[in-house]
């Protein structure tokens, strides 16, 4: 049993895998596949239960109901020792009383592997660490510790390795060397990694698949870019980046789209982009899609008048709050490629356009009202 | 000191940084100050008394005066201690050897049991551990006499069953090891109950998640985890159990079961002229047990712990 399961080789299988503790549901049903050889990220806030699903991958939790399986192989039920799975833990978990070395060789060595130490050197070379492999874990620094963590898991070769919210602890720039780092041990491996994280930001950077969580249920999944520019649900699209929302009520069609109407603003969504079509309908756009103007712009499809209400100048771009006639608060992002950037201030008057190709249109849901309503709030 | 004489030294010629000087001076002799109470404690009823322990294990008796003695250095006490009492140290570091090993046996599980399952009945358990210490020692052990007696329920029970050779469970060394090890058992829970709690629960996580299965999870990753409590718990066991005169006095026997702690209590107080024997004793045991617990804790010791 043990030699069998840890043999298991292929894509890693959720099939309506479920959790329930004494009082709430973690995990709710979930299905989903993870190609052999891909970097997967689980998105999602915190008690969505994203970590709850690695845990079950590991075999540190059982399912209460469903199945967990790589490839052909059932692994359900089944020890973490005897699953070809290992994690690098949210807080490393490094052995302290073992040296680096030590730490690396310990996966190898409980596999009985004749050339434990040979491994784990070369796991420190793929990290770049192998000058610190007779330090132990509690003379190094956070970076350095996520590396070692990371070589303890990567030296096993396991078919799927699991990473727990890894970059966590690290501070931003460390955090930004370590995605690319992480990507290119990935693909260096090419072994199955799935990252659990709730930073949409190193989600995207790093995965070529994302799933984002809530409420113990996947609400989409698919490549970032897709993720981003067509989300389908409310959740989503606040969630992975920022949106503009507005709810309504979808009155037509003209040609490709639909027509909406929000707020006395009639509004255009393509088909192929709404998940609604008839009914209540959410409508949304990204802050980077829509443009500000100082007067009613001609011919653009799309426009309404708005208040500006906040300006903030990063830089590369100008970031711009405005409060929409429905009364949410949505937010224009210009990038500063003029000689002469617009001057605006809090209380003007301005109309907002987009091109009606980039709207999309989500189920109008209590997460979507909710994040409407929060952004009447701000 | 090197340091505030360093600093009084640079202030002297910058006078500049006369004002802090006097705040750098107590500073510099606070800590000095603060173990003089632990010190003049330890000097007067540690210090002088080892001293006098020395002088009396080497002194000689008049000839003809029983009970009278005269400063020597008479090596000849040792040589007859431990010549005659040879197998009473013997007898001591088998039965606290024994003890300690019991003691760990129970107490490991127990610790565990209590650092990661016990959840809310973890302090219960805690409180439970400790309670006997409510009740003096002295008391706790003659009730053991109680509850190991021939008349009481266990011996009779085993005595019916035909399980128990001799008769008897006191006056027998398994009532005195049973005893110490009783006595003890909490010297030796808390201590690793402490390193165990201190134990990130995810290490123990790690260790199964690369291949080592419950047991050896335990062997490689906590055990060493607990290792500094561990060795703190069998140096609380072992030590006073060695020097334990109380356990076999009240549950062993007059002849077969004394340990050096009752033939130096004899010595001392019933043999008259036994002094030199009784202070010879003493040194020997004090000297043996620093010799076994250096030669343990360098063999087994942790940084965390020496």
């Amino acid at each position: 049993m043990a030699t069998n399961t840890r043999e298991a080789h292929g894509d890693l299988v959720l099939e309506n895998v479920t959790k329930e503790f004494a009082d709430f549901t973690a995990v709710d049903d979930l299905s989903l596949v993870v190609p052999r050889g891909s970097f997967f990220a689980l998105l999602g806030p915190s008690g969505c239960g994203k970590t709850t699903t690695l845990r079950m991958v590991a075999g540190l939790e059982q399912p209460t109901g469903g199945r967990v399986l790589i490839g052909e192989t059932d692994i359900t039920g089944t020890r973490p020792h005897e699953r070809p799975v290992n994690t690098v833990f949210q807080s490393y978990a490094l052995f302290p009383h073992l040296t680096v070395r030590e730490n690396v060789a310990f996966g190898p060595k409980r596999r009985k592997a004749a050339d434990a130490m040979r491994l784990a050197d070369d796991a420190l070379e793929l990290v770049q660490l192998s000058h610190l492999a007779a330090r132990k874990p509690g003379q190094l620094s956070g970076g350095q510790q996520q590396r070692v963590a990371l070589a303890r898991a990567v030296v096993n070769q396991p078919e799927v390795l699991l990473l727990d919210e890894p970059l966590g602890a690290l501070d931003l720039k460390l955090r930004r060397q370590m995605q690319v780092e992480l990507k290119r041990i990935q693909s260096e491996v090419g072994l199955t990694f799935i990252h659990v994280t709730h930073d949409q930001e190193e989600a995207m950077t790093m995965a070529d698949t994302v799933a984002v969580m809530n409420r113990g249920r996947i609400e989409q999944m698919g490549p970032p870019e897709r993720l981003y520019d067509l989300p389908q649900t409310a959740f989503v699209a606040n969630f992975v980046g920022q949106s503009n929302l507005g709810v309504g009520r979808i009155h037509g069609t003209d040609g490709d789209f639909i027509v909406a109407e929000v707020s006395d603003t009639k509004v255009r969504i393509p088909k192929q982009r709404s998940e609604i079509h008839d009914g209540q309908v959410m409508f949304g756009v990204r802050p980077e899609k829509v443009r500000i103007h100082e007067s009613q712009p001609v011919g653009t499809g799309n426009d309404v008048r708005a208040v500006v209400t906040d300006v903030s100048f990063t830089g590369v771009a100008t970031q711009y709050l405005v409060t929409v006639p429905s009364g949410a608060n949505w937010t224009v992002y210009e990038q500063n490629l003029d000689v002469e950037p617009i001057s605006l201030r809090p209380g003007d008057d301005v109309w907002l356009s987009w091109d009606p190709t980039h709207a999309f249109g989500v189920p109008v849901d209590e997460d979507g009202r909710k994040a409407a309503l929060a952004e009447d709030g701000a | 000191m090197t340091t505030a004489f360093a600093a009084s030294a640079r202030e002297a010629g910058d006078p500049q940084l006369t004002p802090p000087r006097r705040g750098g001076r107590r500073r510099g002799w606070t800590p000095y100050l603060l173990l003089v109470p632990g010190l003049l404690w330890l000097t007067l009823f540690f210090i002088v008394p080892l001293v006098q322990l020395g002088s009396a294990s080497l002194q000689s008796q008049w000839p003809g005066a029983p009970g009278y003695y005269y400063r020597d250095v008479n090596v000849g006490n040792y040589v007859d201690a431990l010549s005659s009492y040879g197998v009473h140290f013997l007898r001591s570091l088998a039965y606290a050897g024994l003890a300690t090993v019991l003691c760990f046996v129970i107490a490991f599980p127990l610790a565990y049991a209590m650092a990661f399952k016990a959840g809310r009945w973890r302090n219960v358990m805690l409180i439970l551990v400790v309670a006997p210490f409510f009740t003096s020692f002295i008391l706790r052990t003659i009730a053991w006499r109680q509850i190991l007696a021939d008349d009481a329920p266990l011996a009779r029970t085993l005595n019916a069953l035909h399980l128990l050779p001799g008769g008897h469970i006191t006056e027998t060394w398994v009532a005195v090891v049973a005893g110490l090890t009783y006595n003890f058992l909490p010297f030796m829970v808390l201590p690793i109950y402490t390193s165990l709690e201190r134990a990130d629960p995810r290490l123990l996580e790690a260790g199964r998640d690369l291949y080592a299965d419950r047991l050896t999870t335990l062997r490689t990753v906590t055990i060493p985890l607990a290792a500094p409590g561990i060795l703190a718990g069998t140096l609380l066991t072992f030590i006073p159990a060695a020097g334990d005169y109380v356990n076999a006095e009240l549950l062993g026997s007059d002849t077969s079961t004394k340990m050096v702690g009752n033939v130096i209590n004899s010595q001392f107080f019933t043999v008259l002229g036994g002094y030199p024997t009784a202070a010879a004793l003493s040194i020997s045991l004090m000297i043996l047990i620093l010799v076994l617990v250096l030669g343990y804790v360098r063999r087994f010791g942790t940084e965390e712990v020496l």
